[in-house]
């Protein structure tokens, strides 16, 4: 959690200096989101998310390295420079990439938990969405599907709780989103405290039980908060929240609270925290450098990977 | 060689390719139970059962993705649209997932998956039933586009596009269903990307594609009765574009029509008579006539469906007036 922290507030500083283009979204206040769902996962499990996907992507074991210099737009990013911010790839980790249409690849997570029922494996799919996803109409058919067929899906709704500006009551005509899985039928739906990392893997221990055990689809809302802006190009208060607002969340940090309960149990000293962020900077601070370094994609790969080459 | 329906020849492209790789699944509404809208999966849940043959609800942009999940962990679905004017609603799917997946990957998603399904007009269908969406999907980088217009094409080009490593678009035509044609025995292949010369002749080509080439072989048998004789360039596959079939024709007969069932603006036509005038510049004795849709939505009425569709006739108009007969 700490490294996703540390190392998007390393891309911000990027960003500010031009080494980063385009859409940028930074998941700063999620972090137990994302650790919380991977940390319950198995290697062959899949992931798939949307444009917010760096915390994912290093929560489930992305090279920081890979990941800075695709933000970069270097040769060495995980996606050779072509997807950017909003598509990490890693196929050797199943992490089928971060997704830029709203709601679009909750049913390719569909897709992927058919695959897995048509070959009677018993990973599962965890989908990531923001809340704002609940509203589209490919989010009720994947849903649909998902429940029809007895799909292995673990869609999670990472309410926090804007979609870009727009509050989640001014979009959505449902007040607990996980109630959208009472309108189909063998769908466990449930909510849980986004903020607490422990919560987190509670509720998502009891959603893979549901989800690899009996092959049901589970729909998670997970309630968070994210500290910055939508992207990198609006105000993090003053325009659609308070400042006030902001400041009563920012007492719910997940980071703050993991580490208050875990020096409270005994398991964790200052010096130990020091130690961590010591460690985690000079991982930031090699990313950045390995970035830096890296090529830009030399222009004879602009046709590369349009089309593969090969047939059966 | 066997005489069969086009229907007939996608169907044994299909239990073909099904039974020669148990990756290959087939998708979409009433493909399953009721044996396909057109019949296209007769027996096929029967042979293969419901994990490969699957009925889905009515809800193309949802199973469109489904698709395209499956292609990502290495099945080969074949997503079958019971007209493409239905696909528009899962247009995101093939658009923003399937033909990007393996770019903005860097290299890693491949999408073996096929789209298949009728397209363009059948008869009275009015407006919304009644498109050719040949240039809309030819537009899009990391999508192969395929449009049979025999039932040796059909199979040949299915079981290709099954075969393919990328997402590739079959369109096939309602009207063509019924239609019949010699299709050998054994195993076989249409390379994408190949077209076809379909008759030979020297006075002018007509360039054209999917149901477009019966239209373009009824109007040279119709030419040759006046002594005229034409290339018939079936392009087969709209992307990519076999270029070398359309300039050795044209420099050939150094006269083109070009025929297509869809709209003028920004058509599959617009695109060869760009290749015809970069390429073909000093070999043309005419400017190129393009023979296409009207540019209004399907009208209902038989009168005006038939004048607002391209036929034998205009193109037989077109193919004089380039040779200043008329």
């Amino acid at each position: 959690m700490i490294l996703q922290r540390r190392f998007e507030e390393k891309v911000g500083e990027a960003y500010a200096l031009g080494k980063i283009g385009g859409f940028c979204h930074l998941y700063i206040g999620q972090e137990a989101v994302s650790t919380g769902v991977l940390s319950m996962l198995r290697p062959d499990d899949y992931v798939i998310t949307t444009y917010r996907d760096h915390g994912q992507a290093l929560a489930r074991g992305m090279s920081p390295r890979a990941i800075m210099a695709e933000l970069f737009g270097r040769i060495d990013g995980c996606s050779r420079g072509k997807g950017g911010s909003m598509h990490l790839f890693d196929r050797n980790l199943n992490f089928l990439g971060g997704h830029g249409i709203v709601g679009g690849h909750v049913p390719v997570a569909a897709g992927v938990g058919f695959a897995i029922k048509y070959r009677g494996g018993d990973q599962v799919i965890a989908c990531f969405m923001g809340e704002s996803v609940v509203n589209t109409g490919a989010f009720h058919e994947a849903l649909n599907m998902a429940a029809l067929w007895k799909l292995p899906c673990v869609f999670i709704i990472e309410n926090n709780k804007y979609g870009m500006g727009t509050a989640v009551e001014r979009a959505a005509a449902i007040k607990e989103l996980d109630r959208r899985a009472d309108a189909y039928d063998g769908m466990m739906g449930e909510h849980v405290d986004g903020q607490d990392v422990f919560a987190v893997r509670e509720a998502v221990g009891r959603a893979l039980a549901h989800a690899r055990g009996e092959s049901r689809p589970v729909l998670l809302e997970v309630r968070t908060y994210r500290y910055m802006g939508h992207s990198m190009s609006d105000a993090v208060s003053g325009t659609y929240r308070s400042k006030a607002e902001l400041d009563e969340y920012l007492k719910r940090d997940p980071i703050a609270l993991l580490a208050a309960r875990m020096k409270e149990a005994g398991d964790l000293a200052d010096a130990d925290l020091d130690a961590m962020e010591q460690e985690i900077k000079v991982v930031c601070q090699d990313a950045w450098d390995f970035a830096d370094a890296s090529p830009e994609p030399p222009l004879d790969s602009l046709y590369e990977d349009v089309l593969a080459e090969t047939g059966t | 060689m066997p005489i069969i329906t086009y229907r007939e020849a996608l169907n044994q492209a299909l239990r073909e390719e099904m039974a020669r790789d148990d990756r290959v699944f087939l998708m979409g509404e009433e493909v399953a139970v009721y044996n396909g809208a057109y019949k296209v999966s007769k027996g096929l849940l029967e042979e293969f059962g419901e994990m490969r043959v699957v009925d889905t609800p009515i809800t193309e942009l949802g199973f469109a993705g489904v698709g395209v999940g499956a292609a990502m962990v290495g099945l080969r679905p074949v997503v079958e649209f019971m007209t493409w004017n239905f696909a528009l609603l899962a247009i995101d799917q093939v658009v923003n997932a399937a033909a990007k997946m393996l770019y903005m990957s860097g290299g890693q998603y491949p999408m073996p998956m096929v789209f298949r399904g009728p397209n363009g007009a059948a008869l009275q269908l009015s407006a919304q039933h009644s498109q050719a969406f040949e240039s809309w999907l030819a537009h899009i980088p990391g999508l192969k586009v395929v449009t049979p217009g025999t039932p040796y094409d059909a199979k040949g080009l299915l079981k290709a596009a099954i075969r393919d490593d990328n997402p590739v678009i079959v369109l096939e035509g309602e009207m063509l269903y019924n239609t019949k044609g010699e299709v050998p025995d054994e195993d076989y292949i249409v390379p994408i990307g190949v077209a076809d010369l379909k008759r030979e002749g020297d006075h002018c080509s007509i360039i054209t594609n999917g149901k477009m080439a019966l239209v373009a072989m009824q109007a040279a048998d119709q030419l040759a009765k006046d002594g005229i004789r034409v290339d018939v360039v079936d392009l087969r596959t709209v992307r990519p574009m076999d270029v070398d079939a359309i300039t050795t024709s044209v420099r050939k007969t150094n006269r083109a029509v070009v025929l297509e069932e869809g709209w003028e603006i920004a058509g599959i036509g617009a695109q060869v008579v760009d290749y015809v005038q970069r390429h073909c510049f000093d070999d043309l004795d005419a400017p190129v006539l393009r023979v296409h849709q009207a540019d209004v939505p399907m009208p209902y009425a038989k009168q005006l469906e038939k004048s607002a569709k391209p036929d034998v006739a205009k193109t037989i108009a077109a193919v004089r007036k380039v040779m200043y007969l008329d």
